[in-house]
């Protein structure tokens, strides 16, 4: 079956255009790419999408994302997670190994491919854990897990505290070309904080986490990439050093790659102000100057990505005293808004958010996806950037709900996910909002 | 009439300066009662106040229970260790399991900041912050303000110094709010790692060296060294605390010649406060305890006393 996706706006951002262009799916692939009004056949056998006043775009890639799956199915499960994902625009998944167990062996690897493989919706592409049972001591075997399908190494959650032992996987990493994505802390700087350290956490009476103890990491990190030049990924970046640290190792020529996620621009530390839990996260929520830093990192290209860290709890880990409350809120449902947002506020254009949202994590993951050309598998959305809507509890697919989001005003959404030329979903009438 | 709105007691920064002013005055007109050889008025029969300590306490457990017998309330007592809390259940469950038995207040103390803000948001009941983690203490600020108010006559304009771990003092944090919404002016002072980062911003002035802290001030406040936090490497030890930090006869000489000296107990004899000092001519500690029961009643009174509009905050 050939599938005409008619009308839209084509956002290509390997080339870095938007330009009204029409796409042919044949088999699964992309088989030609048109001008608006230069195809007009129709016929049997033609299913037509129609793309008017939308935005087609290469399926989002999320690499940075929590399926907790296998050990903590009560709060997601692939199968959900990857639903929450395919709903939000996402084709593609990588998700973090703090499962229970942590996904430090090729079995756990080849469990959570199967259920994705059942689950038939985004492609997930799981990351190993970088020491056995994420304890910081034992390298775990990069090489069989990457035979069974990992695409990345991380200590999600933590930080490798031995220098040593984090030098050793980087320059093994690199053996077996896997990208090595860094959670920054220093542990014992940040132990005992519930929130960034400063004017309101000594307001609100909160013990505080300072930015020193992410940029002390985050410097290590740089560091150690540049005595091993191994190519390293720094999550969740979210201090305004942390930023410059990057730009200085860029400016440097080091293989250093970053990430941010839509809280860290979209939300500061007065949000926990009234001891919201679905706002504890790690890191915390730091202060406006920051965020303004991470929104300047990814308006320069210092910042390459736009993860969501999307970590689901349920009601048992955050219907709690704050201090209690577990870290992380769900992030696949709100990426693509939120990130329609620093758009309208004219911080880049269509084609760089794209660059953050698909190309950028498939190039630093080397997995497939992030462009729209023809033979290229057809994993694409389809974009409404305008309507405007209120985000409400039952619009999440995600089993959990801990989103800060909820009843907020939002602007933009995903219609329609296309992977491998199959719809894998699509807004239908009955899940359209009414304002 | 002065209207006393609202629903919960959960920290000085929701009152207002005529709220403390009410409260203390309440205070004021009921602490007769302690007084009398009947200590008990009928004015909270038939209201039910469950005190839940999640955190061990003498002086502020038994100072409520003082004031709602006073006022003839009904008081029911519970504890983390006797509470489901210890068979797993979630504090929040607890809570609307407390609820649902229809108290008019529940007076928590807790370890976490934020803890009776969580409740307050889930229940009907009047909830008193008794205390939450390193965040606020406002009964104990208010007893404060009752005791500074009847030493001195008022509590605009005055100098007051705060001395100790103000990072982690909930005491001091209500005290800075309070004292400076009234009019004080405040200054903090303490070993820098016990000393929260913007503190200034709360209106107060920081003088690390305590010397110079309590020169020409009216009010010492001292809080008490959680000896616990050593363990946590904020300082070496109460040697050193006690000769750099410890308030001593000499050092209380600095201040003008009328100081008042407090504590909120329990105090650490020979390490934050000399003994001569804790005992001596300047100290109103023991009155800031006589005074807490007052205050508390006059809390009871105003939450739950029947004057509240149904114009709730």
């Amino acid at each position: 079956m050939t599938i005409w996706i008619k009308g839209g706006e084509l956002v290509d951002p390997v080339r870095g255009v938007v330009e009204e262009s029409d796409i042919m799916v044949e088999r699964g692939k992309i088989s030609k790419i048109l001008p608006r009004g230069a195809f007009l056949e129709a016929g049997p056998g033609l299913k037509i999408i129609d793309a008017s006043g939308k935005h087609v775009v290469p399926g989002l890639v999320d690499m940075h994302v929590h399926l907790r799956e296998p050990g903590e199915e009560y709060k997601e499960t692939i199968a959900t997670g990857a639903k929450a994902g395919v709903v939000g625009g996402f084709t593609s998944l990588a998700c973090m190994p703090n499962t229970i167990p942590p996904n430090d062996c090729s079995s756990v690897t080849e469990f959570i491919l199967s259920q994705a493989q059942k689950a038939g919706l985004a492609r997930v592409y799981p990351i190993g854990a970088i020491t056995v049972d994420q304890a910081g001591e034992v390298l775990t075997e990069f090489g069989d897990m990457k035979k069974a399908g990992v695409v990345g190494v991380s200590e999600d959650g933590y930080s490798v505290a031995d220098s040593k032992l984090m030098r050793s996987a980087m320059e093994y990493a690199r053996f077996h070309d896997l990208t090595v994505i860094c959670h920054c802390e220093d542990m014992h700087l940040s132990a005992g904080g519930t929130m960034h350290e400063g004017v309101v956490s000594t307001r609100i009476g909160l013990p505080g986490i300072p930015a020193a103890s992410e940029e002390i990491m985050v410097y290590r990190e740089i560091a150690l990439a540049r005595l091993t030049r191994t190519p390293v990924h720094i999550a969740h970046v979210s201090t305004e050093e942390s930023v410059n640290l990057i730009r200085r190792a860029r400016e440097e020529g080091l293989p250093v790659t970053a990430e941010t996620t839509p809280h860290y621009f979209h939300l500061d530390h007065n949000a926990v102000i009234g001891y919201d839990t679905r706002c504890k996260v790690n890191p915390p929520l730091r202060t406006p100057a920051d965020v303004e830093a991470v929104k300047r990192g990814l308006s320069e290209g210092v910042i390459d990505v736009i993860a969501t860290d999307h970590a689901p709890h349920s009601p048992m880990e955050k219907d709690l005293e704050f201090d209690r409350a577990a870290c992380g809120m769900i992030g696949l449902e709100t990426a693509l808004p939120l990130t329609l947002a620093l758009v309208k506020e004219g911080l880049f254009g269509m084609a760089e958010a794209l660059r953050k949202l698909s190309y950028n994590p498939s190039r630093i993951l080397g997995i497939p996806g992030g462009g729209l050309s023809t033979g290229s598998p057809a994993d694409l959305s389809v974009i409404d950037a305008d309507t405007e809507y209120t985000m409400k509890e039952e619009d999440f697919h995600s089993k959990s709900k801990n989103s800060p989001f909820i009843g907020v005003v939002l602007r933009g959404r995903n219609d329609l996910t296309m992977i491998g030329g199959k719809v894998v979903w699509q807004r239908d009438s009955t899940h359209i909002d009414r304002r | 009439m002065r209207e006393f709105n609202h629903k919960d007691l959960l920290g000085m920064g929701q009152l207002s300066i005529e709220d403390i002013e009410l409260i203390l005055d309440t205070a004021g007109s009921l602490k007769i009662i302690s007084s009398r050889d009947i200590k008990k008025v009928p004015t909270l029969r038939g209201k039910s106040v469950v005190h839940f300590f999640y955190e061990p306490s003498t002086r502020t457990k038994t100072s409520f229970e003082v004031a709602a017998k006073q006022l003839s309330a009904d008081t029911v007592g519970l504890s983390a260790s006797m509470s489901s809390i210890v068979k797993g259940e979630t504090f929040i469950d607890t809570v609307r399991n407390i609820q649902a038995m229809n108290p008019d207040l529940i007076v928590l103390r807790h370890s976490s900041s934020g803890a009776p803000h969580l409740v307050a948001k889930q229940i009907s009941a009047s909830v008193i912050n008794a205390g939450d983690g390193i965040n606020e203490h406002p009964t104990q600020a208010l007893l404060d303000l009752f005791t500074i108010r009847e030493h001195k006559g008022r509590i605009r304009g005055l100098k007051v110094a705060i001395i100790g771990d103000i990072s982690h003092s909930r005491v001091a944090r209500s005290n800075i709010i309070g004292l400076t919404k009234m009019g004080a002016e405040v200054t903090v002072s303490g070993p820098p790692t016990m000393m929260p980062p913007g503190i200034d911003a709360l209106g107060v002035k920081v003088r690390p060296d305590p010397q110079e802290a309590v020169k020409g001030k009216d009010v010492i406040m001292v809080l008490r060294i959680q000896l616990e936090r050593q363990s946590k490497r904020i300082f070496p030890g109460v040697r050193e605390y006690a000769e750099f930090f410890g308030l001593s006869t000499r050092l209380v000489e600095l201040a003008r010649k009328d100081v008042i000296v407090m504590h909120p107990g329990p105090i650490n004899r020979g390490v934050e406060i000399d003994s001569d000092v804790a005992d001596g001519p300047y100290s109103v500690i023991l009155n800031q305890v006589s005074n807490g029961v007052a205050v508390r009643m006059a809390l009871l009174y105003l939450l739950i006393g029947g004057t509240r509009s149904d114009n709730l905050d």
